[in-house]
């Protein structure tokens, strides 16, 4: 009866110190993402309009330079993809490497061909940010999927998990690194380095929340998909004018 | 041994002590390695964004340079460049706008700079003003006939082309296509209102080419021959055509 007792005083205080150290562990999380139009504050996403892009690659350039990212090796945070349908059907995709002397397009039996500029698509349900061992990936109250470089420890499980092949490991700082849509940018109300630069405003930058952002109006306009939406991962990059072949 | 009612066995204290120590130095070492940003309740780490936020910039955005360069951008505003920023041609220029001292962006004025976009490519969209490179005006900067901040399209220069268009086309490939027609030709003015009364002049020596292919001339880039022994029973122009010098005859 006693040594009952004992035993639950003990359970008690121990109990009672377990809550005092973890209760941080215990605090409400926060629901890990928001629909479109749910919530308050921006939340960003990028329009491409397949028609406009020319392939000049200029916003690879402005992006590397922007953003500190080597030269070589090849890393992108955002690179354009050129799409050749022959007329039987079998479809070619190179990259363009700007700078570059880049194989001709054929002239022969080519039934259409354009370019699809692509980068981190921001999903609002991001396969990375689920995956990665030590929270290092996460989503901005904007709704950008940030890295903390300080924390990552450059696993690339994320690499892998994203469906856009979006990430690479940082060669220097060794870490995962993709597209911020120049998050130091637009905190200012400057466009991400990439819409800036575009000669053809392929590129529409702005809140999906806002009615009077050039994306929503983007949207209005045109008939948009995402890539790969069956994979449920909400993309919140937005493209007109591609073809089915583009993934 | 029954110890006395309402008390802990001494054992149990001891245990207890070890259990309270444990666990205090678990909590004190995890208030030391925690970082404050991760115990934040938010939805990510403010830290992180605020790092990400501080990075420097190097784009300054397209309002920026209207502030000095109104004249360039009144110009631009009307051409058909209107929706391009400063920026797409001049690259990143937040330093100098900052502080115009520290130089100025670079203009590019080479060849390969505006074929990046304006290059012909089967993906373009229709539509889009594209060129050869390769037949388009050889060798010539794309500004001394476009004005890269309103690039309407020149008249283009018909001058001897007018009448003598295939020998035109085909020096504009050549090594020559540099040269003006008048560099060989003596050209009288009456030429141009009576053709066939007025001749134009074409060289007749060997000399005259040597002026720049000769061995002791000074014209730089050229390839250059020994007037005396090279072939000397022919003029220039029995094996090299003038307009395609590299062409087989």
């Amino acid at each position: 009866m006693i040594r009952r007792h004992a035993l639950r005083r003990i359970l008690t205080w121990v109990a009672g110190f377990v809550v005092l150290g973890f209760r941080e562990l215990w605090a409400e999380a926060p629901a890990a993402s928001e629909a479109e139009g749910a919530g308050e504050g921006p939340w960003y996403g990028m329009g491409i309009d397949v028609e406009k892009c020319i392939g000049c690659g200029l916003c690879m350039q402005a992006c590397k330079t922007e953003n500190d990212v080597p030269a070589e090796p090849h890393f992108v945070r955002t690179w354009v993809e050129q799409y050749v349908t022959q007329t039987d059907g079998t479809v070619a995709v190179t990259t363009i490497r700007p700078g570059e002397e880049r194989e001709a397009t054929p002239e022969r039996n080519v039934l259409h061909s354009f370019f699809v500029p692509k980068l981190c698509n921001h999903c609002a349900n991001p396969p990375c940010v689920q995956v990665c061992p030590v929270g290092a990936t996460f989503t901005t109250k904007d709704g950008v999927v940030l890295v903390d470089s300080k924390r990552c420890i450059g696993c690339g499980y994320c690499i892998q998990a994203c469906p856009y092949g979006a990430r690479y490991l940082h060669p220097v700082t060794k870490v995962a690194d993709k597209c911020t849509f120049c998050y130091h940018r637009i905190e200012k109300g400057l466009l991400p380095a990439c819409v800036e630069v575009c000669p053809t405003q392929a590129r529409v930058f702005g809140d999906l929340r806002s009615p009077a952002s050039p994306l929503r109006r983007m949207r209005r306009m045109h008939k948009t998909f995402v890539l790969k939406a069956a994979l449920n991962t909400e993309p919140k990059v937005f493209y007109s004018g591609i073809d089915g072949e583009v993934r | 041994m029954p110890h006395p009612p309402g008390r802990f066995p001494e054992h149990v204290i001891r245990l207890g002590v070890v259990v309270v120590l444990f666990l205090g130095s678990v909590v004190a070492i995890r208030s030391f390695v925690v970082p404050a940003s991760l115990k934040e309740k938010g939805y990510h780490r403010t830290s992180t964004m605020e790092r990400e936020a501080a990075r420097p910039l190097h784009y300054a955005g397209a309002d920026v340079c209207r502030d000095c360069h109104d004249a360039q951008y009144q110009v631009k505003s009307g051409g058909y460049h209107r929706m391009l920023a400063c920026e797409t041609c001049h690259g990143p220029a937040k330093s100098h706008a900052d502080d115009p001292s520290t130089g100025t962006p670079p203009a590019p004025r080479t060849r390969d700079f505006c074929p990046q976009c304006h290059a012909y490519d089967l993906a373009r969209p229709t539509g889009f003003p594209q060129i050869n490179p390769i037949t388009h005006n050889p060798m010539q900067a794309c500004y001394t006939c476009h004005d890269p901040h309103d690039p309407r399209p020149p008249t283009v220069p018909q001058e001897c082309g007018a009448c003598h268009a295939s020998i035109a086309r085909t020096k504009a490939l050549s090594p020559h296509s540099l040269l003006a027609c008048t560099t060989c030709h003596n050209v009288p003015d009456q030429h141009k209102v009576t053709p066939r009364k007025v001749r134009a002049m074409k060289p007749v020596e060997r000399t005259f080419c040597a002026q720049c292919h000769g061995k002791s001339s000074a014209v730089v880039g050229t390839p250059k021959i020994d007037v005396d022994s090279h072939y000397q029973k022919y003029l220039c122009w029995d094996c090299h055509y003038p307009h395609m010098p590299e062409a087989a005859l």
